[in-house]
């Protein structure tokens, strides 16, 4: 198991209202993210506790796309993962923030 | 045989049990927007001992508790989340249910229905699975020995197996789907220690047949069939709810009639079809391949038997 | 000790307990009225018949009325594992043994476990497990699973599951585990008689199910209770 925490700031906050969502199961190759909205507007913290030791970068790549595209300033997310390839992980986290914008 | 059109919808009735998660599942089946959860995903209440196995955690520990509503009246609801740990038993799995079995003795629902999905006890915190389930089980009497309908449903992937399966048993009332698979030792657990002799685990009809939602529905360890549907088995709850029998003398010398009944009717039966063939099926080969249509009309033309003691 | 040897320290002025197949049925005179006895012995495995027979035997006493205690005496294997065990619906015999025993117990027959030599999984959950106060003896050896079928299934190396089982009860077999994980309220004593250590342990039994309490206070389940109580106050609250 290996513990990565990523930081970043934004320069918008993601719209919705929504306070929490959860997307995704711990399983082999699948992964949860909760997502809270906590934070000041223009800070975004990611957690990760992953199964598979020594991928920092592509987590690192995985989340800088994200942050990128969606720019989700205020979300704190929090991910439990059971050895996701980098491509579910971008989905899952499609997927969260959708949640997290829809209401 | 002709191929069903395969419909797309955004009704979650439609979607499948079997392949939805155990949220997905708790929303489908209760009214729209009623699920409140306890403990949410939020408390990150996980697993204190996994970590020791160096294996990830989930935020719910594979067990969803909380309230809703089913057709309006007030219900509490458990979910298990067959893909994390195989729905395993483990501490704080088995105490959210066992919570939530207390709660309902003070809270007085119209139900409290379990969302089954498990391969039985979580190895790694074994001593701890074990005893939430013989918590689980005593508190299960205790609730419907207060007139509380315990509903069962079971349709996941892990199936019921191990001490859910005893659990399931103690339910007032159990929907099942053809996926629901029942049973204490499942085929690997009988294959590795019995040989494959005994039951080879890779013939899946064997396991389905075996231990699958038809069969139970028919030697009435199960009493609804439905469809792989959230709508099939939300109509399924509803329906038992009002047929919950009693936790009482009576009930439980009715169920040891059934049982010894069923011993001497089927005792000596070496596969389903065999039982099935005595039931009154006229082409027992012909039940796997049924549709939920007509396995409803099956059941129908049989002679029913007294299933409802449980 | 062995069963005779229980049964003899219980009732030293004999008793109408025997054994079938390894299946225990009988009752004797204690503590002034009557005790009821049943179980599994010799490691026998519990199966449907088993649990059938057994399961009448408890909803007799029930039926009689009264408030007769049952003590269940088991040293068994686990649940029988077999095609046709499954085929005819195991789970609905087993659950239906641990029901009889609740309602029992609901119906003012205190019911006692006395574990005094194996028993694992499936048997344990329908017969032990399903009384109010569960006891052993030294010497007896409750499980969930064997220790090399955990390493097969978790695929993890057996050297390490018995290095860690050492230290970490919440998974290791064996009673001082149950004990801590509060499946089993009470050792006893075996050099002293069984008759009043049983009587009372049927005279201390509480209200509710303290198993969960025990695991906390004994460090083997030290969440367990918390989360229970937990989850009861956010369904009062909100």
């Amino acid at each position: 198991m290996e513990k990565l925490n990523f930081r970043h700031s934004t320069t918008q906050a993601l719209p919705g209202t929504r306070r929490q969502a959860i997307v995704g199961v711990v399983a082999s190759g699948n992964l949860e993210v909760l997502l809270e909205r906590s934070l000041p507007p223009d800070e975004f913290t990611v957690e990760i506790d992953t199964a598979i030791d020594g991928f920092g970068d592509v987590w690192e790549a995985v989340v800088a796309d994200f942050v990128d595209r969606r720019q989700p300033g205020g979300l704190r997310i929090t991910i439990n993962d059971g050895g996701a390839r980098p491509d579910t992980v971008a989905l899952r986290l499609a997927q969260g923030a959708r949640l997290m914008e829809a209401m | 045989m002709a191929l069903k059109p395969v419909t797309f919808s955004a009704d979650p009735g439609d979607q499948s049990w079997y392949e939805a998660s155990a949220r997905a599942r708790l929303a489908g089946l209760l009214d729209a927007e009623s699920f409140q959860e306890f403990i949410g995903p939020e408390q990150r209440m996980m697993s204190p001992h996994l970590p020791l196995f160096d294996l990830p955690r989930a935020f719910d520990d594979g067990m969803i508790v909380g309230r809703g509503r089913l057709d309006g009246q007030a219900v509490l609801a458990a979910a298990q989340e067959g893909r994390f740990m195989g729905g395993a038993f483990g501490e704080i799995h088995g105490a959210k249910l066992v919570g939530l079995l207390r709660a309902a003795l003070a809270e007085a629902p119209a139900a409290l229905l379990i969302l089954f999905d498990t391969g039985g006890v979580r190895l790694q915190e074994a001593n701890a699975g074990e005893t939430a389930i013989a918590e689980v089980m005593r508190a299960i009497a205790q609730v419907r020995a207060a007139g509380i309908p315990v509903i069962g449903l079971i349709g996941g992937r892990a199936g019921c197996y191990g001490g859910g399966g005893l659990i399931a048993g103690t339910c007032s009332r159990l929907v099942v789907s053809e996926s629901g698979r029942i049973s204490v030792s499942g085929p690997e657990v009988i294959e590795t220690n019995k040989g494959a002799e005994e039951f080879d685990s890779r013939d899946r009809a064997l396991v389905w047949r075996t231990m699958g939602g038809k069969h139970r529905r028919l030697l009435g360890g199960a009493d609804a069939f439905v469809g792989d549907t959230i709508g099939a088995f939300r109509d399924a709850a509803l329906t038992q709810i009002a047929k919950a029998p009693a936790f009482d003398l009576a009930t439980l010398e009715a169920e040891q009639a059934r049982l010894e009944a069923r011993l001497a009717r089927f005792g000596d039966c070496h596969d389903a079809t065999e039982v099935w063939g005595r039931l009154g099926v006229n082409d027992p080969d012909a039940v796997p391949g049924m549709t939920t249509e007509a396995f409803d009309a099956l059941l129908a033309r049989l002679p029913e038997a007294p299933h409802d003691a449980r | 000790m062995t069963l005779a040897e229980i049964l003899t320290s219980l009732f030293p002025d004999g008793h109408e307990v025997g054994v079938a197949d390894g299946l225990v049925a009988g009752h004797g005179p204690f503590d002034g009225k009557s005790l009821a006895v049943i179980g599994i012995d010799g490691n026998t495995p519990l199966g449907i018949e088993g649990a059938c027979t057994l399961a009448g035997h408890v909803l007799a006493v029930v039926r009689a009325g009264g408030d007769t205690p049952i003590l269940v005496v088991v040293d068994s294997d686990s649940q029988r594992m077999s095609r046709r065990d499954e085929l005819l619906g195991l789970n609905e015999y087993l659950a239906h043994l641990a029901k009889a025993l609740l309602l029992a117990d609901a119906s003012g027959h205190p019911t006692v476990g006395l574990v005094y030599g194996h028993t694992a999984a499936g048997a344990f959950i329908a017969t032990a497990l399903a009384t109010r106060v569960l006891a052993a003896l030294p010497g007896a050896h409750p499980s969930v699973m064997d220790l090399p079928s955990v390493a097969r299934v978790t695929k993890l190396p057996l050297d390490k599951l018995e290095a860690m089982a050492k230290t970490t009860s919440v998974f290791a077999p064996g009673l001082d585990n149950m004990v801590k994980a509060g499946a089993v309220h009470a050792v006893l004593d075996p050099e002293t008689p069984l008759g009043p250590q049983i009587a009372a342990l049927i005279a201390g039994i509480a209200p509710d199910d303290v198993r969960d309490t025990l695991g906390r206070d004994r460090a083997g389940r030290p969440q367990a209770h918390a989360i229970a109580a937990r989850v009861m106050r956010e369904a009062h609250g909100g």
